[in-house]
């Protein structure tokens, strides 16, 4: 079995899911509770990644990180190297691809809360961010962990963006997923089975882990 | 301080449109003490309290607690709802379901030392009698309880004014009473405006001394319960304080030098005596009588003083309390209020030809509900 391509797997849905948690929870708070007309056009761009094939968006964050993209030369004058095939190209690239996993249980579970709830914390001298600490955030948990999970969970089961972006190096770009592809390749089937196996066990916990653990809902009084 | 001073009184002027068809448009004014402001639903009780506590914005207008400005329009100061020092129970109470009773009180006071906190929670605790239940959560404790914890809550800031949106309705009403008992007895001391939202007409005359009646967005009336109650000039006003019949008709004669008009109503053409107004002949008006204003007798009755005798039947006799309500149609329907023991003593049955009395000054002329005056 493929050890360093799990631990890779697993190292890049950690970071991406942490990433995720910090610019979801913004991103979600501005969607749900923003009064801009064009708000639509932003949640439009925001699921995108649900619909596009993985192999456009990823051809498009090839072009965007390449040598040749401000990005990417950017990139290489602060680390002298480029951004495409290495990690951190994979980690923006899955960033972009697993947003709407993150963001759409985020905002979901934000405008589950009773606005009353909200006024009320203003009109007891809350500012904007005392609110969302206190009261927002607190209520809204389940939907803030179900993101993270459902970002990690759908970043260790991506294939086409890595592949695209990322290539196939050992150790830094070549993942669970494309592992798997690998061994079919090389009709190493036996090798294939135990990989999958193990993708599918630990899916299936992690999506169990999530569901059980789902409180009763908190209820306004 | 002293409680009617000026000091923390409100003074404000409100306009809102809220739908192509209604409009907010009011003049408002507490002193300290409760003002009950009554309405029915959709007359624009809650809109006025959001857009005092800053939750809404008026179109124009402005609004004075005390010396401090909160909104005025010419100038654009719009105080943020968080600034306006202006304590909001809601309907729904809204008490933050996730934290305990003393959580949800404190949570106004997050700018002062612990110390000060822990005093002044376990002091508005003790005025509303919930602190032995400070670490419970909101859903483990009574709905009495409950409302107790949201005043509680919107008190211990120290607000300039407090508004109420019917947060007591739900309740039965010796518990309503004991917590207005103690929301008086917290304001003696502290001697600021309080607006308490209705749309039940025996809060009205329970809980207020002061009263401001609203209707299509405008204010029809305020002033002591008492002022308001005694001469009702619109329907809603006339209702509220416990007309039950209302008539369509139309000026047919005035005799000014009897104080007079003669009128018809629309239903049957019935002739009615009223006193004088500012109608003139062939004029619509709207006529209300209370029906406990109206006789009855079970025979013709001669050498009264009375000007409107009108004949009908019994529709149905219904016990209400201490009073029977006696359903008659003399061409139009009439609810007459009388004792169970007139009602004996008549040997009052379903169906018994009745003779209506009703003196000319029983009938009070009342701008219809939503005519602007």
């Amino acid at each position: 079995m493929d050890y360093s391509a799990i631990l890779l797997s697993v190292k890049l849905a950690a970071v991406v899911a942490a990433i995720l948690l910090g610019v979801g929870l913004p991103i979600a708070y501005w969607l749900t509770f923003s009064r801009w007309r064009w708000k639509f056009l932003a949640e439009a761009v925001v699921a995108l990644p649900l619909v596009l094939p993985p192999t456009v968006l990823g051809f498009y964050v090839l072009v965007a990180i390449g040598a040749r993209s401000p990005v990417g030369r950017l990139w290489t004058s602060w680390t002298g190297h480029g951004l495409a095939f290495t990690f951190e190209g994979l980690v923006i690239a899955s960033v972009l691809y697993s947003l709407p996993f993150a963001v759409q249980p985020i905002a979901a579970a934000f405008s589950q809360v009773d606005a009353s709830l909200i006024e009320a914390s203003s009109t007891l001298g809350a500012s904007e961010r005392r609110t969302f600490f206190r009261i927002i955030l607190p209520l809204s948990l389940e939907g803030v962990i179900a993101g993270a999970v459902l970002a990690f969970a759908h970043t260790i089961g991506e294939f086409g963006v890595v592949l695209m972006v990322g290539g196939n190096l050992p150790g830094a770009t070549r993942t669970v997923s494309i592992a798997i592809y690998d061994s079919v390749q090389a009709l190493d089937y036996a090798a294939a089975n135990r990989t999958a196996l193990l993708l599918l066990a630990f899916s299936f916990v992690v999506l169990a882990l999530v569901y059980g653990l789902r409180r009763k809902p908190l209820v306004a009084i | 301080m002293s409680p009617e001073g000026p000091h923390r009184a409100l003074a404000g002027s409100i306009q809102k449109r809220l739908s192509p068809g209604f409009a907010l448009d009011v003049q408002v004014s507490a002193p300290a003490g409760i003002t009950i402001v009554f309405g029915e639903s959709g007359s624009g009780k809650t809109t006025l309290l959001r857009c005092l506590a800053g939750l809404d914005r008026p179109d124009a207008g402005r609004i004075v607690v005390g010396e401090r400005v909160l909104f005025d329009s010419p100038s654009g100061c719009n105080v943020s709802a968080r600034d306006r020092g202006v304590g909001f129970v809601f309907q729904q109470l809204a008490l933050f379901p996730h934290l305990s009773v003393r959580d949800n009180i404190r949570y106004g006071l997050h700018r002062l030392s612990p110390e000060v906190r822990a005093e002044r929670t376990r002091a508005v605790a003790e005025s509303f009698r919930i602190d032995h239940l400070l670490d419970r959560k909101p859903s483990a404790v009574s709905g009495g309880e409950r409302q107790r914890t949201a005043l509680a809550r919107a008190l211990v800031t120290d607000p300039d004014l407090l508004l109420l949106d019917e947060p007591l309705s739900a309740l039965d009403h010796a518990t309503q009473s004991r917590i207005m008992a103690d929301l008086r007895a917290w304001n003696t001391a502290h001697a600021i405006p309080i607006l308490y939202v209705t749309h039940a007409h025996r809060e009205v005359f329970a809980l207020g001394e002061r009263v401001m009646v609203l209707d299509a967005g405008r204010v029809l009336a305020e002033g002591t319960t008492h002022d308001v109650m005694e001469a009702p000039a619109h329907e809603p006003l006339a209702q509220l304080a416990g007309f039950e019949n209302f008539f369509d008709g139309a000026v047919v004669a005035r005799r000014p030098d009897a104080g007079t008009m003669q009128c018809r109503l629309a239903q049957a053409g019935i002739p009615l005596e009223v006193p004088l107004s500012h109608a003139t002949e062939g004029e619509a008006v709207r006529i209300a009588i209370r029906a406990g204003d109206i006789l009855l007798a079970n025979q013709e009755p001669r050498g009264l003083s009375a000007r409107n005798i009108l004949r009908g039947r019994v529709r149905s006799l219904t016990r209400e309390g201490p009073t029977v309500r006696a359903d008659v149609d003399a061409g139009a329907a009439f609810a007459v209020h009388l004792t169970p023991g007139a009602c004996e003593s008549l040997r009052l049955e379903e169906a018994d030809e009745v003779w209506l009395i009703i003196k000319t000054h029983s009938c009070r002329l009342v701008e219809p509900s939503g005519a602007l005056s």
